[in-house]
């Protein structure tokens, strides 16, 4: 019964090849076979959102897709997040906008606000509320993570707008 | 909450799939599909499902047909493993464009992003806003078994507490809508923004300019499985004005009065009662296009 | 002066209220205010206290380099998982594992006689009619006293295996009846949970009983005809309900137990908050010395108190681990988190009050009962959370007699853990029901009523005995109404075209409670003190410890700061370590809003103490006596009478004679024959702090405006305030965020969770389907001001911060939810509310 299968994956660029159970789900292998333990596991049962990823590019509940399932997938952790280390602009909103106390359900709402700001570049801060509503905080109360993404997104906006970052773009509302 | 073991196959095509699961199931296995597994998955960690073996239905993303949306005037038809996020985002025609408007309804974004519409029909959950469409649309689900294919209409699918028409070794090929409804919500209520509804309800109303001449009234969250309501239904088919309250409360009456909920502490027969004539209320007016939608 | 748009940053949102200069201060409170003309640094007027610095522990929880417990993999790690009680209440007859151990993967399955474990045990030093002591079994003996409750443990190679041995087990029982609510607990002939509380009792306390509360009764109910009926005063009475609900932690808890032969120790790594009590009773129960047991805190994932108290299942790891001789992770799931993790806050509140007709409250008479589970929890026992409402009661109001019975009583369901507010926000929502009802009794403005009887006057010593240390309550409750009148949203109800309701709820929270306070509660294990040591390495850097444990509140940020300017630092350059038994002598952990208060004044006096020593041998090596050098605010000493400058006749040294910390370091470490004979190498310094008396009390007013949809019964907030004082704000952001997080938490409680249980102690949420967790689109953005009134007894005059949200959601939110049914003659003292319930309201069906 235990039928190992052979999984290839791309994981933040790098190709993998595991040999899993079946019912091993993506988010125990991300972060137990491939160690790579940013992607946390609030529920196993797809409500929390602590497990998001993003699977050719859409967010993805990391523990409602069995590991097999997602063979030739490309996936983005929050590990794929900074570059070089520098954060990136959405990690320096959260940061900046005070968006993690505990920092438990953090990757998940980074990897949920990549995926909707890459779909929807255009969201207002309503609309960024409901997507994140997709996910489960217990420590902010949710409105500095708002505030995080928005600012991103408006950051972003202004950066495709001028074609150079912005120098004020906490301003923008 | 780690699913039990089981086998795993991966289908490259309709048949395959098929071969699959008659394969298995002669073996002595109890085999189930899954595609985007967002609603087989929670039931598998939690271990109230366990399927001894899964065929997995991802490869057939490859082939066009199982991920297309076609319309015609008078049809829609959707592919197996069309995601509720893909109608969302589709340019729908008017008759079909509730849709995609419903899609909003249906749990979260990465949830959208993944589940299916054949997969949410199949699983056949009461509240499900597929399941409500399917009766308010007339879909028509194109199933392959090893005999071959064949066509369950909406109003023969449901078969109550997750049961449904398909049988264990059909795999769904296509969903087809074949009744436009230009004048049509989809309404629900949930304490909490994304979950199943409590309950939901979908309107569809034939207008002559303002004038009713007959329509649907589709409710989930009532009974076993999702129903039209006969009994309001014929309210509509009295005719009246779309925009006259008095029309839109007989008709919500009427619903409220026909159903027979489930009666729990937590959500009484009789709050679902007074959700339903609330939400027929708003999806009729919805539909008329005298109250907007609301961003839930 | 009152900008409080939602929009603003932090820092603009808050109409800072200068302190009063007539209040006390202490030498160690200040304030944070730097004065440019004081020529000497001065680490109590810091640069860094009062800033929102970006945070230290953000870099790697926003990389996925954070170290969560479940992050830890040790080779040969083991995963371990455990059998529950699937009855609510049984003897077990047989525990039969021989299946388990058959199961591919599984390498041992032990029950309780397997392990044999001594059992966890938590006492209040009171009289056998007050206090029963119960014991909690690590692994159930013989009977199960709630779904949930761990009978067996199993060990397998993979957490996949791990439930397949469990599902394999097998669990013989003689069920009894559950005991599924305190009335059912209480009544004749109930089943007993435990046979030392045969009336199923755990405590019961009746205080105070202050002279003259039934003649103030009997004056407010009032001989009527021999008094003008507008002077007429009332008795209100009112019952007052909040459901079980889970703190809900997003990281479960867990541990990785290892056995170290070389070192003869035992290593567990678990998410607690208070790791010494974890090591304390790991080595009671396992018959260990302490000094073989070390217990480290990685990355905690939220606690919320769940995590304060000792839990059986790390120490049944521990103890595998030690057997198996190889280490063994347990990691809780969702399901066991929401049915067989710590619970809280169901409680009931019987208020009587009267009341003037002026509306002064004249006498208080409460019964409170609260149902606390199936075990008392280490260390604070079932007691807590009725003593705490005992104790507290009176709250923010001068209230002149008081009587009170507080009662614990044992069920068959999950046990209960002190939960952010413990009882606060249930007898804040009892008490704030009360000033509404008086108000409608009397026809006065809610808000008035408050008005009359809230204190003003500090140091202040109620009914209760209890001494309040100064705050703004009158100050808060003010600006807070007239932020939500000058935004119109009282006109906004009067229009009456909508559901709209408007809810207030003043409050104080006593936080930093010392040994002093504990002690009255009678505890037989005392928390209070802490103790931080600091340690300064040769390039000038420190390494500080806290007994206190941060899981989220960003300590590593504000214990830097209070320790950078207490030695003219960097916040870079500090480092504090907490959650390592072996580096910290002792502590109490992170509860009860306690560690900026008392963790934090150890940390600046420990700072304060390496200071001293810094200058001591810098005025050594530079040949002068200590009072003539000081700390420079920038890393080093000073010579105050460099002869440089002084000399006569010489021109002034442009650079006074300086040494840099690491000039100061390398000699105490690298060149020790250098120092002072009566000073010891290296630079070393250890202080304790506790708080004196009755602590510290931070206070709030919350404000909610709330419609209520007449479709569904749906509720929604729109519009929230919080005008808070939690003394002088070491970090403006994190304050911010603990007041939002604990609103949230609140309005979730005032709304949406709950725990229920059926006839036979079945949980009905087990899953997050079930538990409703408000999500973004639920809880609305909170605006908030801060008034400041700096505490005389903390280091920088700071009070605690991390619970007030919590208590001040629920009754404003309930008082609001009641204003928005005002017509409707229905008034509703029961939380979570159900929409269902204020649907039957508005249709006049209820």
């Amino acid at each position: 019964m235990n039928d190992p299968h052979l999984l290839s994956l791309t994981v933040n660029g790098a190709e993998h090849e595991v040999v899993v159970e079946p019912r091993r789900t993506l988010a125990d292998v991300l972060r137990h076979d491939l160690r790579l333990t940013g992607t946390h596991v609030g529920c196993e049962h797809g409500v929390c959102g602590a497990c998001t990823v993003l699977v050719d590019g859409a967010p993805t509940r990391a523990c409602l897709v069995f590991a097999v399932q997602a063979e030739g997938a490309d996936v983005r952790t929050v590990e794929s997040l900074a570059r070089d280390g520098e954060l990136s602009d959405l990690q320096r909103a959260f940061g900046d906008h005070h968006a993690l106390q505990c920092g438990f359900c953090t990757p998940g709402f980074l990897m949920l606000a990549e995926g909707v700001l890459a779909e929807q570049p255009d969201a207002s801060r309503e609309d960024i509320r409901e997507a994140l509503s997709a996910n489960l905080c217990r420590c902010t109360g949710y409105q500095t993570i708002v505030d995080a993404v928005h600012a991103t997104a408006c950051s972003r906006r202004e950066t495709e707008r001028s074609g150079a970052r912005p120098v004020d773009w906490e301003s923008c509302s | 909450m780690k699913p039990a073991a089981f086998t795993y196959h991966r289908a490259h095509d309709v048949a395959d799939a098929v071969g699959l699961l008659t394969d298995l199931a002669a073996a002595g296995e109890d085999p189930k599909i899954i595609a985007g597994g967002q609603s087989l998955m929670p039931m598998m960690t939690f271990r109230l499902s366990r399927p001894s073996a899964l065929v997995d239905l991802g490869p057939l993303r490859r082939v066009p047909s199982m991920t297309a949306i076609d319309h015609d005037g008078h049809t829609l038809a959707l592919g197996a493993l069309v995601t509720h996020r893909a109608v969302e985002t589709a340019k729908l025609p008017e008759g079909f464009a509730v849709l995609a408007r419903a899609m909003r309804w249906v749990g979260h974004l990465p949830i959208r992003s993944r589940g299916t519409v054949a997969g949410s029909l199949v699983h056949g959950d009461a509240t499900a806003e597929w399941c409500l469409l399917a009766l308010l649309l007339d879909a028509v689900v194109v199933a392959e078994g090893p005999g071959g294919r064949r066509e369950i209409p909406a109003d023969q699918l449901f078969h109550g507490f997750y049961a449904t028409a398909v049988d264990p070794d059909e795999v769904v090929v296509e969903v087809r809508f074949t009744r436009p409804a230009p004048h049509a919500a989809l309404t629900e209520f949930a304490r909490r923004h994304g979950d199943f509804a409590i309950v939901d309800a979908a309107v569809a109303l034939d207008l002559d300019g303002s004038d009713v001449t007959g329509g649907r009234v589709v409710l989930g969250g009532v009974a076993p499985a999702p129903i039209r309501v006969p009994e309001a239904e014929a309210v509509l088919a009295a005719g009246g004005d779309a925009r006259d309250d008095a029309l839109v409360g007989a008709v919500a009456d009427a619903a409220a009065a026909a159903i027979d909920p489930p009666d729990d502490p937590q959500t009484t027969a009789t709050y679902r009662r007074r959700l339903t004539r609330t939400l027929v209320a708003d999806a009729c007016r919805q539909a008329a296009g005298t109250l907007q939608e609301p961003q839930p | 002066m009152t900008d409080l748009t939602t929009t603003d940053r932090p820092d603009q949102t808050a109409p800072h209220e200068a302190a009063d200069p007539d209040r006390p201060v202490h030498p160690l409170s200040a304030g944070h205010e730097h004065r440019p003309d004081e020529p000497r640094f001065d680490g109590r007027r810091g640069r860094w206290v009062g800033a929102s610095v970006p945070r230290r522990e953000d870099p790697r929880l926003l990389t996925g380099r954070g170290r969560f417990v479940d992050d830890i993999a040790l080779p040969g790690m083991l995963h371990a998982g455990f059998v529950r009680a699937t009855v609510a209440h049984a003897h077990v007859t047989d525990v039969d594992l021989s299946a388990t151990r058959e199961v591919p993967g599984v390498v041992a399955a032990f029950d309780g006689a397997d392990l044999a474990l001594g059992d966890i045990v938590a006492i209040l030093d009171r009289p056998p009619e007050e206090f029963t002591p119960t014991a909690m079994p690590v692994l159930a003996k013989g009977k199960v006293r709630f779904v949930g409750e761990p009978i067996a443990l199993v060990v397998a190679s993979d957490p996949y295996a791990v439930e397949d041995g469990i599902e394999a087990a097998r669990v013989s029982y003689d069920v009894l009846d559950a005991v599924v609510s305190s009335a059912s607990a209480l009544a004749p002939g109930a089943a007993v949970v435990h046979e030392e509380a045969p009336d199923n009792v755990l405590l019961d306390v009746s205080m105070f009983d202050t002279p003259g509360v039934d003649e103030a009764f009997a004056e407010a109910a009032g001989d009527d005809a021999e008094r003008s009926s507008t002077r007429r005063g009332c008795v209100v009475e009112v019952t007052t309900r909040s459901g079980r609900q889970n703190a809900l932690p997003l990281e479960t808890r867990g541990a990785v137990a290892s056995w170290d032969a070389r070192d003869d120790q035992l290593l567990v790594q678990t998410c607690t908050q208070v790791p010494h009590q974890v090591r304390t009773v790991l080595a009671r129960s396992l018959g260990i010395p302490e000094r073989t047991v070390r217990v480290t805190v990685p990355d905690m994932g939220g606690g919320f108190g769940q995590k304060c108290v000792v839990g059986r299942e790390e120490i049944a790891v521990a103890a595998a681990a030690r057997r198996l001789d190889r280490p063994v992770k347990w990691i809780e799931d969702r399901r066991e988190a929401l049915t067989a993790g710590f619970l809280a806050r169901e409680q009931e509140y019987r208020t009587r009050a009267a009341f003037d007709a002026d509306g002064h409250i004249t006498a208080l008479d409460v019964d409170v009962v609260c149902d606390m589970g199936a075990y008392s929890c280490y260390p604070f026992t079932a007691g807590i959370e009725p003593l705490m409402a005992s104790a507290e009661m009176p709250s923010v109001y001068r209230v002149p007699a008081y009587r009170v019975r507080g009662r614990a009583i044992t069920s068959t369901k999950a046990p209960t853990a002190p939960y952010r507010g413990v009882s606060r926000p249930q007898y804040v929502m009892a008490i704030e029901r009360v000033m509404e009802k008086a108000a409608r009794a009397l026809g006065m403005d809610p808000v008035e009523v408050r008005r009359r009887n809230v204190i003003t006057a500090f140091p202040y010593t109620g009914i209760n005995g209890v001494t309040y240390d100064p705050g703004t309550y009158r100050e808060s409750l003010d600006l807070a109404e007239a932020t939500i009148r000058e935004e119109g949203w009282f006109e906004a109800r009067e229009r009456g075209d909508r559901h709209l309701g408007i809810g207030f709820c003043c409050f104080s929270e006593r936080t930093g409670y010392g040994s002093e306070a504990f002690a009255k509660r009678k505890m037989t294990v005392v928390p209070g003190f802490d103790i931080s040591e600091i340690r300064m390495d040769t390039t000038g850097s420190v390494v500080v410890t806290s007994g206190t444990m941060n899981h989220g509140q960003s300590h590593e940020t504000t214990f830097a700061q209070i320790v950078a300017d207490r030695l003219g630092l960097d916040p870079e350059q500090v480092k504090l370590r907490q959650g390592d038994t072996e580096r910290i002598s002792y502590g109490w952990g992170t509860f009860a809003s306690r560690s900026v208060t008392i963790g934090g004044s150890a940390v600046a006096l420990a700072s304060e103490r390496l200071g001293e020593l810094l200058c001591r041998i810098a005025a050594h090596l530079l040949e002068t006596r200590p009072e003539n050098v000081a700390l420079d605010g920038d890393g080093g000493v000073v010579q105050l009478d460099d002869p440089s400058r002084t000399r006569s006749g010489a021109e002034p040294d442009p650079s006074p004679k300086r040494l840099s910390f690491a000039d100061i370091a390398d000699v105490a470490h690298l060149r020790a024959h250098l120092l002072p004979k009566d000073v010891d190498p290296t630079l070393t310094a250890t202080a304790s702090f506790d708080v004196p008396g009755d602590g510290t009390f931070s206070n709030a007013t919350h404000a909610a405006v709330v419609e209520a949809d007449p479709g569904t019964g749906q509720v929604r907030i729109l519009r929230y305030v919080c005008v808070e004082d939690c003394g002088v704000v070491i970090h403006p952001q994190v304050v911010d965020g603990q007041c939002r997080g604990g609103i949230a938490q609140g309005i979730a409680g005032a709304l949406f969770e709950e725990v229920t249980y059926d006839d036979q102690g079945e949980p009905s949420a087990a899953s997050f389907i079930d538990y409703l967790v408000p999500t973004a689109t639920e809880i609305p953005d909170v605006s908030i001001a801060h008034l400041e009134t700096p505490c005389a007894f903390t280091a920088n005059g700071a009070k605690g911060a991390g619970e007030g949200g919590t208590i001040g959601a629920p009754a404003a939110v309930l008082n609001a939810v009641n204003d928005a049914l005002r017509h409707t003659g229905v008034e509703l003292d029961t939380t979570p509310i159900h929409p269902g319930t204020v649907l039957d309201a508005l249709e006049g069906t209820s």
